[in-house]
């Protein structure tokens, strides 16, 4: 997948997860829990349908890389690739 | 209308879920109902036969009104109500009186009267030959947000035909207005139909030209927030006035707990993680069971214990307001059963979708701020609860134990609780079961 492929699945699971939020404008820098206030709910149901979409299991100690996009798209671009 | 939650003084019908004629069993959802704060799923909580829809959809009542009329298992039927147009008759009363508003929470509202009385029925309202009403779909489990369903009411979209893009299929407004779009009626969606007054809110868009007007309009969102905030306010303000809370404190070493439900987490999949959020939930149910006298209601100048221990939790909305549905009988449940229950909770909560049961039932609150980066949390009682537990975040602090300092993660438990049923004293109980509880997390 490329990063841009990375990032749409990421940003299409956000939307999923928080309808109500707006994800159009979100910074990938920023951390998303500031931008469309997910809490740790929101980011284990991420974590599953990351893993439902890719087969990446994302362990909880590395559930902090899911709170940028840039550092969502960087965790998992080397393990979608094996 | 049944009394959902202390702040609520009316409803209005969205959508019937069953129909004169079907039988129901305690337990099943038969309407969605609109609050303040939510669109609310009406459990049945007496199985039967679905004798007559008092309330049509789109008209909002006050609570303790008749919405519709069961049949309990094995009574006599009342004459069927397609017989007696009979305009002569004089109502006994245009409608079955209203039961005595609001009771309080107690677990075991009817959404309908339980029995059917044959001077329950209402023939007044009958109109001789109303069309039939629009073949309205079934939904045996509905999963729409009520911003959805309201727009779905405005633009007369049937939402059985709507294909749900949000979590678990919930149908999302933009759902509804790709549906309206791609119905695309006709301007001339003017013939009003002949004055049909019940409203029919999910019609067919390609058949608009028969749909009977819709409801009323919807709320629009900077509305709908000033309801909810008018319902909170009241509801705090109530609590304020009323209740006189004292307040306690205590801080809980979370290490033991932590460290079991990461080595735990690591052996599950993904699905089945747990939050520690739910060892907090189980560990407060346990504690009630210590000191019962924290859970149940405050209501008609006493206290009435519950025997159930059905736990509020207060999850926020992102758009702003927050509700705390209840997840029933933590104190008997594992926690796999009480994440899957609180992962359902959160999800339908931020579809805007809840069940009655769920929004009347919680003995006890559970407040969590810690996600926000607050360590103490000292909450306001709902009412007519008597008692509610804040929790902050989890913070590392030096911690002494055995004669040795050491680095332990930490949280900050908080109990508001009703002075016209406990003291300081009970209360320091109940915070010093949570910390012993949270002590054995294998036991939870």
């Amino acid at each position: 997948m490329t990063d841009d492929e990375i990032k749409a699945l990421v940003l299409g699971e956000l939307k999923k997860i928080a309808p109500e939020a707006e994800t159009g404008g979100i910074d990938p820098a920023v951390d998303l829990r500031e931008q469309i206030d997910l809490d740790s709910m929101d980011i284990l149901n991420l974590a599953i349908a990351i893993h439902a979409a890719t087969g990446v299991d994302i362990p909880e100690s590395d559930y902090p890389e899911m709170t940028t996009l840039d550092r969502a798209v960087a965790y998992l671009r080397p393990r979608i690739k094996k | 209308m049944p009394a959902l939650g202390a702040d609520m003084e009316a409803g209005t019908v969205l959508q019937w879920l069953v129909k004169p004629g079907d039988a129901v069993k305690r337990g099943d959802i038969v309407a969605v109902v609109d609050t303040e704060k939510a669109t609310i799923e009406v459990e049945i909580f007496q199985s039967g036969v679905v004798e007559k829809i008092v309330v049509p959809e789109g008209e909002k009542v006050p609570v303790g009104e008749v919405l519709a009329i069961i049949r309990a298992d094995g009574e006599a039927a009342a004459p069927p109500p397609a017989e007696k147009p009979k305009p002569a008759a004089a109502p006994p009363s245009p409608r079955p009186a209203a039961r005595p508003p609001a009771p309080p929470p107690t677990g075991e509202q009817a959404p309908a009267p339980p029995a059917t009385k044959a001077a329950a029925v209402a023939p007044s309202v009958e109109k001789p030959k109303a069309p039939p009403p629009p073949a309205r779909p079934e939904h045996p489990r509905l999963r729409i947000s009520p911003l959805a369903m309201r727009v779905a009411l405005e633009l007369g979209v049937d939402v059985s035909k709507v294909k749900g893009t949000g979590l678990d299929g919930a149908i999302t407004r933009a759902d509804v207005e790709r549906a309206a779009k791609a119905a695309a009626p006709t301007p001339a969606k003017v013939a009003a139909p002949e004055a049909a007054p019940k409203p029919a809110p999910v019609t067919p868009p390609v058949e608009a030209p028969k749909a009977p007007a819709p409801p009323k309009p919807a709320v629009s969102p900077a509305e709908r927030q000033a309801m909810m905030r008018k319902a909170i306010a009241a509801a705090m303000g109530r609590s304020k006035r009323e209740i006189p809370h004292y307040y306690l404190s205590t801080e809980i070493d979370m290490s033991r707990a932590m460290e079991w439900l990461r080595a735990g987490n690591l052996k599950r999949p993904v699905t089945e993680r747990l939050l520690y959020a739910v060892m907090l939930l189980k560990a407060v149910a346990l504690a009630v069971r210590e000191v019962p006298e924290m859970n149940g209601f405050f209501v008609e100048g006493a206290f009435k214990r519950s025997e159930e221990i059905h736990v509020g939790v207060a999850i926020s909305l992102r758009t702003g307001g927050l509700v705390a549905p209840a997840i029933h009988d933590v104190d008997k449940k594992s926690l796999s059963e009480i994440m899957v229950n609180l992962r359902d909770l959160v999800k339908r909560v931020r579809a805007g979708v809840l069940r009655s049961s769920e929004i009347a039932d919680a003995t006890i609150t559970v407040t969590s701020l810690g996600e926000e980066g607050v360590e103490t949390v000292f909450g306001i009682i709902y009412p007519p609860q008597v008692a509610l537990v804040g929790f902050g975040k989890i913070v590392e602090r030096p911690w002494a134990a055995g004669g040795m300092v050491g680095a332990r993660p930490v949280i900050s438990a908080t109990l508001s609780a009703d002075h016209r049923v406990s003291d300081g004293h009970r209360g320091a109980l109940f915070l010093a079961a949570i910390a012993r509880i949270l002590q054995e997390p294998e036991k939870l």
